[in-house]
Parts: structure tokens; sequence; C-alpha cells
């Protein structure tokens, strides 16, 4: 499993080298790629059945117990099935799709390494390694929202898309990280293990929702819905690919591995079906009264995100059973409808479903298509859909706790899909004609082969469901309940409750399809009033917000970064003085053991001359004394460095000293008159200063000389300094061998400064 | 300026320190000296030339690059770091080498010396760019 990771990280690079000739066909190249690690998984069905993982280690940081880990069961199979398979046929799809685009190489680079990143994402058995996935596709998702990044509101979708993802992915790592502190662990399976001890941790509840906060960004639930038609700013194959059929499930995945850890609790079964069922009506509601084709998709979506999330959340054998059912179903059709929608806003060069109507005559083979697609999403037969509503209805009746809100709100929603369903297909295909820019036609196989062949499948699975039941939806379901289950899966059931809330359901649908499409003006005027209610809208929210947030930091950084370097400088001394006397004051007070002696002579002379001399430059009438009275005390101390023997010490002290006063003499014409422009108070206050500063220098010289070290460090040097680096001279074998990684740094940090220097020195524009 | 004594100082006291910045760069590992030692004063030689005549004459005519001092340095730096590495050792690993020169005697040669050269030009790039930086304005 690792190296097909690899596989798709290395083809994702190769793309920006291929020759000419196969870079016009590349797509197709990717694609045979994604159909090749299909196959792969496909032929691995057989032999993860029931609860068998399969599971690889690579050993990653075994010091803080952290392995890659990956892990193939009936849960990341369906998916991992789902990532390459729809993949492949979003590939192929492409390569008639994005014919005509410029910038195709990184489009197709971030396309397919996010291929690679969902399939890491599924496949990892460590919640470090998922976070690290998770957070790659929010940053493709990010790039392909962008790819027509000279539009403002592509830029905007993705800004938002990209901050409201990431900020759930961060939540989302701070979930991981408190549940994980419980159990020392982030393999999901010793979570799984340890399901008691987290559940009755006190971190249970706040990290639960830290991680619920990632799964909800991601997958789009209320109150973070809101980017996901934002997101439709993106190529179709982007939407059909990343926003429909795989990155918008990673949270609903989330979920479901993360199920038996955490699972079953009052929170989960209370906070996610709440939440999900919001999301679902949400969107159910929104989707009617969309104009564009892929906004109305856009909040189908939402809509089947909410209904997951619910089914993940009701947490009963038979809804976890219509939530893998239906995770299939949805990606089928809604991969299928969206690349619908781009082929008809390519051939017909609008996706206003006003502007839309009658293309039955030009594209018989498409409505073929869509029709069977619209019935899976309407949950009619013969499709797979409508075996996943019964499932889900069923589920429904018999979720514990607030079932029967769940199911009241359940059939309203599902009876706005019904119509929003039929409502897709009449406005295009069926309904007035209009008049087309330009005829439509059907040529083009690569524009209707991945649809066909998901619709295909999506009828075949309909008929014989047994197929699809017994193989991969039990498996994952068993994996997730942690027990041996027989799915059996039929499109008949007979006439039971199910069937009967499922008929009042199509009734009602089909009675307000065609109130909608008798009277025209009911949909105008319910958009008039959607707009007049919904006036606050979560976006605009966001946006202000952000805006705010930026004000906030332009204003608070002004403040601090105000640009005086005396303040800057003053704030430092100030801060790192009190920081002193208190770490002083902490650790025992101004006891002082220091005794203080004039001898040698020649010493206190020497110092005697430094005070002096500073004395001097501070009273000096002209610069150039100044400098030289400081130039006394620079010598003077490289003096008594002489004297105490550091030797080197001092042979630099004397260099340095001579350089800064060259460098002096050398801008020294062109300062300004020596002036004394401070007032009499900032003098004042910069005495103050001064001495609080020297003051503290003073204590901690004074203070140094009491610390007692068991073994002083620089007896290791001395002795070994001969011995092991072959130098006499011990400083410089410090400084070259022994401590030669400080020495790197501090020579590294010296060139930057200096280039800092010069590029100071060197702008003109420099006031001061 | 334009100080006659200083530039026929100039040309002695140049070579002198010049000279002078060498031995302390080699003799630097057994007695006091060293790269940084050396380096400052070699640019201490240079920065006297720049006294003397113009400081064009460090940057056109001796066609010295501060930055590529400082380049070269780190480059050195860096080289004598992986020999640690390449003999199989951990980073920065001394390695060293005896030498029988006919005049010299043994001579000792290892790769904390390659790392003291490479101070050695980082701090002669260092101190020209922090003068040529200042004379320039």
């Amino acid at each position: 499993m690792p190296q097909i990771l690899l596989i798709y990280l290395i083809s994702s690079l190769a793309i920006f080298i291929l020759p000419k000739w196969v870079d016009e066909r590349k797509p197709i190249l990717l694609g045979l790629i994604n159909l090749g690690a299909f196959i792969f998984f496909f032929l691995g069905i057989p032999f993860i059945s029931g609860q068998i993982q399969y599971t690889r280690f690579i050993s990653w940081i075994p010091e803080i117990g952290l392995n890659l880990e990956f892990v193939l069961d009936g849960l990341s199979s369906i998916f991992a099935l789902l990532i390459t398979g729809i993949g492949s046929l979003v590939f192929f799809y492409s390569y008639r799709y994005m014919k005509g685009y410029s910038r195709t190489k990184p489009f197709y680079f971030y396309l397919f390494l996010f291929g690679g990143a969902m399939l890491g994402l599924v496949l990892s058995g460590n919640l470090i390694q998922l976070f690290i996935f998770w957070e790659l596709t929010s940053f493709l998702s990010f790039l392909l929202i962008n790819f027509f990044h000279e539009k403002p509101e592509a830029r905007r979708a993705a800004f938002q898309s990209l901050f409201i993802t990431v900020f759930g992915g961060l939540s989302l790592l701070s979930g991981i990280i408190l549940i994980g502190s419980d159990v020392n662990s982030y393999s999901i399976n010793v979570w799984i293990a340890n399901a008691d001890i987290i559940k009755a941790s006190n971190h249970y509840v706040p990290g639960l929702i830290l991680i619920l906060i990632g799964v909800f960004t991601k997958s789009a639930q209320f109150p973070f819905h809101f980017w996901l038609p934002g997101a439709m700013q993106a190529p179709t194959p982007v939407s059909s690919y990343l926003h429909s059929a795989t990155m918008v499930k990673a949270g609903v995945f989330l979920l479901a591995r993360l199920s038996p850890a955490l699972g079953g609790t009052f929170e989960w079964t209370h906070i996610i079906p709440l939440a999900g069922v919001i999301t679902m009506l949400i969107g159910s509601y929104f989707a009617i009264t969309q104009t564009g084709l892929k906004p109305i998709l856009a909040y189908t979506t939402i809509n089947a995100l909410g209904v997951l999330v619910l089914l993940i959340g009701i947490d009963t054998k038979l809804s976890i059973k219509a939530a893998m059912l239906f995770l299939i179903i949805h990606a089928f059709y809604k991969a299928t409808l969206f690349m619908v929608a781009g082929m008809i806003d390519k051939k017909v060069g609008t996706m206003d479903i006003n502007k839309l109507g009658g293309l039955l005559k030009y594209l018989p083979i498409t409505f073929i298509i869509t029709l069977l697609a619209v019935l899976s999403m309407a949950g009619l037969p013969p499709m797979l859909g409508f075996l996943g509503k019964e499932l889900i209805y069923e589920a429904k009746i018999q979720s514990p706790g607030i079932a029967n809100l769940v199911l009241f709100l359940g059939v309203a929603s599902n009876v706005l899909m019904i119509a929003v369903s039929l409502f897709f297909v009449y406005k295009i295909f069926l309904g007035k004609p209009q008049p087309f820019e330009k005829k439509p036609n059907e040529k083009g196989p690569g524009f209707w082969l991945g649809p066909l062949v998901l619709v295909v499948l999506s009828l075949f699975f309909g008929l014989f469901p047994s197929i699809l039941g017994s193989t991969l939806v039990e498996s994952a379901v068993s994996t997730i309940r942690e027990e041996d289950i027989i799915v059996k899966l039929k499109l008949w059931h007979g006439f039971n409750d199910v069937f009967f809330l499922s008929l009042f359901t199509v009734i009602l649908g089909f009675a307000l399809f065609f109130l909608l499409i008798k009277r025209d003006r009911l949909l105008a005027r319910w958009r008039a009033l959607n707009r007049s209610i919904f006036k606050f809208k979560l976006t605009e929210l966001f946006d202000n917000t952000m805006e705010g947030f930026v004000n906030f930091t332009t204003r608070k950084s002004r403040a601090i970064q105000h640009g005086y370097h005396r303040y800057y400088i003053l704030t430092i001394i100030l801060f790192t003085s009190v920081l002193i006397w208190y770490q002083v004051f902490v650790t025992g007070g101004f006891k002082l053991n220091a005794s203080f002696s004039l001898d040698p002579f020649y010493i206190s002379g020497l110092i005697a001359v430094i005070i002096s001399a500073g004395t001097f430059s501070i009273f000096a009438k002209t610069r150039i004394t100044s400098i030289i009275a400081l130039g006394v005390i620079g010598y003077g101390i490289s003096l008594i460095y002489l004297y105490y023997g550091a030797i080197d010490l001092s042979i630099t002290q004397i260099i340095v000293e001579t350089i800064i006063i060259a460098m002096f003499a050398l801008v020294l014409q062109k300062l300004p008159r020596f002036a004394k422009l401070s007032s009499s108070i900032t003098k004042f206050r910069d005495i103050i200063v001064a001495l609080i500063f020297g003051s503290v220098m003073t204590l901690i010289a004074l203070r140094a000389i009491d610390i007692d070290f068991l073994d002083p460090i620089s007896k290791y040097y001395i002795d070994n300094s001969m011995i092991k680096a072959f130098g006499k001279n011990v400083v410089n074998v410090i400084l070259v061998d022994f401590r030669a990684l400080d020495t790197m740094g501090e020579v590294i940090v010296l060139s930057i400064a200096a280039f800092g220097v010069s590029l100071l020195l060197q702008s003109k524009t420099g006031k001061t | 300026m334009n100080s006659v004594i200083l530039q026929i100082a100039a040309r002695y006291v140049r070579w002198m320190l010049l000279i002078f910045a060498l031995v302390a760069l080699i003799r630097g590992h057994n007695y006091p000296g060293g790269g940084f030692i050396g380096g400052l004063l070699a640019g201490l030689a240079l920065i006297y030339d720049g006294f003397a005549f113009d400081h064009k004459r460090i940057s056109k005519k001796r066609k010295i690059n501060p930055v590529g001092y400082i380049g070269v340095g780190l480059l050195l730096i860096f080289i004598s770091l992986l020999f640690g590495i390449l003999s199989g050792d951990v980073l920065m690993k001394g390695i060293w080498i005896s030498l029988n020169l006919p005049l010299l005697g043994q001579l000792k040669l290892g790769t904390p010396f390659i790392f003291d050269i490479g101070v050695f030009f980082v701090v002669i790039g260092i101190t020209i760019l922090f003068f040529l930086s200042l004379k320039r304005r």
C-alpha cells in the first residue's frame, strides 16, 4: 500500500517533465494509473471480508511511539475504490473538458496529487499521519478552487474554503492530541482497544467536540456548510471529484473510523445527528431555489453529507449499513451529474437553469444518463438510490434518541430532494426550448463515457444489490461495528412501514414538482422570500469577521511596531532588566559574597581610566572626542583580558575596537552637526534607564562569581584539547572543533546580519 | 581623503597586515590566533587600503566581492562538516592527517583547519561588506 502512494507522488511530479506527445494525453495516462490502483484494490476485496484488516507498519519516529500505519479493511477499501475508480473516470473526462485551457500542468499535478493524498488519508491507521493527509487535501482543494484565480469570486471562495477547512484541521489535531494523551498513542487500533478508557476520561467531551469541528468543516456540515457552494468556482472535474465524491467525505470517513473508539455515547448520538439533520434540511431546501446547475448540485451534496453524518451519528447496525450503501450511491450519481453539468456548460455555454431547456432533441444519450442518475438521487426504483433511501428510512425509524424529529425532517428533506431531482432533469432536457448560440451535439465520447459507466453500475447494483451488499458493505459494516454482520440487500422489501413512507414521500415530491413547473412565478416568489428571510448570509459574516480581524491586527501592529528605534531599545532593556531583577529576587535576593580590593594596583588604575573615559565620553563637546573616549574604554578592557590570560579575546577586542573606530571615522563627515536635541526630561529618563540596566549587568557579574558549578565544563576542554583535537590553543579548539556547531551558527547569523546592514545602508529612502 | 603619506604607508602596511593575518590563521590551533582574528586582520588590511586610496579600488581594481567571500567561507565550513559523515562517523567529527614535509617537519592537517579557513573568509567578507556599504552612503 505505501508503494501505491509513492507511485502517486512520483507520477504527479513526473507530470512536469513529460515529453510533448505524452503531455497532450497526460490525463489519459493519469486516468490509467488510477485505474491500475482501482484494479489493485478491487482484487483485494476477497482478502478483507468480515473484520479482517490488512496492516503495514513503517517505523517513523519510534522514540515517541509514532509509526506510519497503513490499514486496508472494508471501510478503507470502499473509499479507496471510490477514489481510484471515480478518479480514473474524472481524468478521462478532464481530457475532453480541460482542452483549451492553459496551466493544465499544475492543474493535473494538484488533481492527481489530491488522489494520492486522499488515498493516504483513508489508508492511515495513525491519526497524526491521517491529519497530515487531511491538511494536504484541504490545501490542494484550495489550489484547485483557485484555478481561475483571475476571478475575484474564485479567490474569495478558495480563501474561505482554505480558512474553514484548515481551521477545522487544527481543531481536529488538538482533539486527536487531547484524546491521544489518555491512551498514549495515536494509533486508531489502540484507541479502539482502549475505547472504555477514552470514554471515561475527562478529555472525552472536549476532545470529541474538537474532532467533530474538524469533521464538520471538512464535510460541510452546518454551520460550516457555506464554503461548499463557493467551491463550485473550481473547474467541473474538480467539483465532481473533490467536492462531491471524495474530499468532502473525508469527515464521514473519520467519523466511521472513530465510531468504535468514540461512538455510542450520549454526546455522539445527539450532537452528530443534530448537525446532520440540520445540514440535510438546509441542503435540500436551498437546492430548490438555486438557478445554476452547479449550485443546485452543491446544495444536494450538502444534503447528502448531512444524511451520511446523521446515519453515522445514529450509530446502530442498520444506520451504519445504510450509511455505507448511501456513500457509494451518492458518489455514483453525484459525480455523474457534475460531469453532465460540465458537459452542458461546454456544449451550450451556460449553466443557468433558466436559459436551458429542450435539450432532449440534441442530447438524447445525455438525457438518458441524467435521468437515471437523477432517479438514483431521488431514490426511485430501479436504481441503487431507491434501495439506499429505503434503508435510510428503516434506520431512521429504528433510531434511538431523537427518532421522531429525525424521521419528520427526513421525510421533508426527501420530498424536496425528489422535487429538485425532477426539476433538474425537466429544466434541462424538457421544458421550453431556448435559443442557443451554438447547436449542441453528442460529439466527444470522452464526455459521456464516465457518466455512462457510473450510471450503468448504479443500475446494475440496483437490480443485483446482493453483489455489493455481501462483499464491500458487509465488510465495512463489520469493521465499524466490530462484529461479523451479514448484509443482505434486496430491491423489493414488500409492503411494510418503510414502503408506505416511501410512497408518501414520492407522492408529495411529485406534487411539489408539478406545482413548480405549472406555476413559474411560484419559484420566483420563493426565491424572493428566501432572499428577504435569509438576509443574514454566513459567507458575508465570514468575510466581515476576517476583515475585522485584519483591521484589528493592523492597528495592534501599528501600536507595537511604531518605528521609533529608541523606544524599541528602551522596551527591550527595561523588559530584560525587570525579568532579571525578578529572577534574582526569586532565587535568593541580593546576598553578595564578592569582596572588594584594589590589588593589583595596575588593574585598579586601568579601571579608573576606563571609568573616567566613560564619564568623559558622556560630557564630550564634539563627536570625535566622544568616540576616542569610547576607544579608550575598549582598549582598556582588552588590557584587562590580557592580564587575566585571555590572549585570544584580548587580540580580538583590540582589532574589533580598531575597526569600529575606523568605521566611525568613515561616517563622521556625513553625520549631522553634533547637537544636543534631548530635553532635560528625556535625559533624566535615559539616565534612569541606563542606571537600571547598568546595575542589572553588574549584579549578574557579581552573582556569577558565587555560582558554584560542581564540575566546571572548562576542565574537560583543557584536558582533552591536545588529546582529542590535537590543538594547544583551547579557545580555538573549542571554537572550531568541540563547539563547531555553535560557531557555524554564529557565523551564519553574522553573515545574515551583514547582509541586513548592507541593505539597510543602501536603501535610498531611509530616514534619520 | 587623499593623503600621500597614507597612500605610501598603505603599500607596505597592507602586506604586513595580510601576512600577519595568515600567520594568525595558521598558528591559531596551537597559539593565540585563529580564523576569527586572522579574518579581522585581513579585513583591516583591505579597509586600510580603502581609506588610503578609494573604496572603488577594493571593488573595481582588486575585484573583491564581499558577498563572494562570505559564500566561499560558508561553503568551506559546510565542506569541513561533511568529512565526518563521509568517513562514516557523526557530523563534524574532526578528521586529521599527518604530513611529513621536508622543511617544516611534521604537519598535522585536519578538518577543523578547513573550518577555521571558512571562518576566516566569512569574517573578511563581513568586514568589507560593512566597510563598503558605509563608504557608499
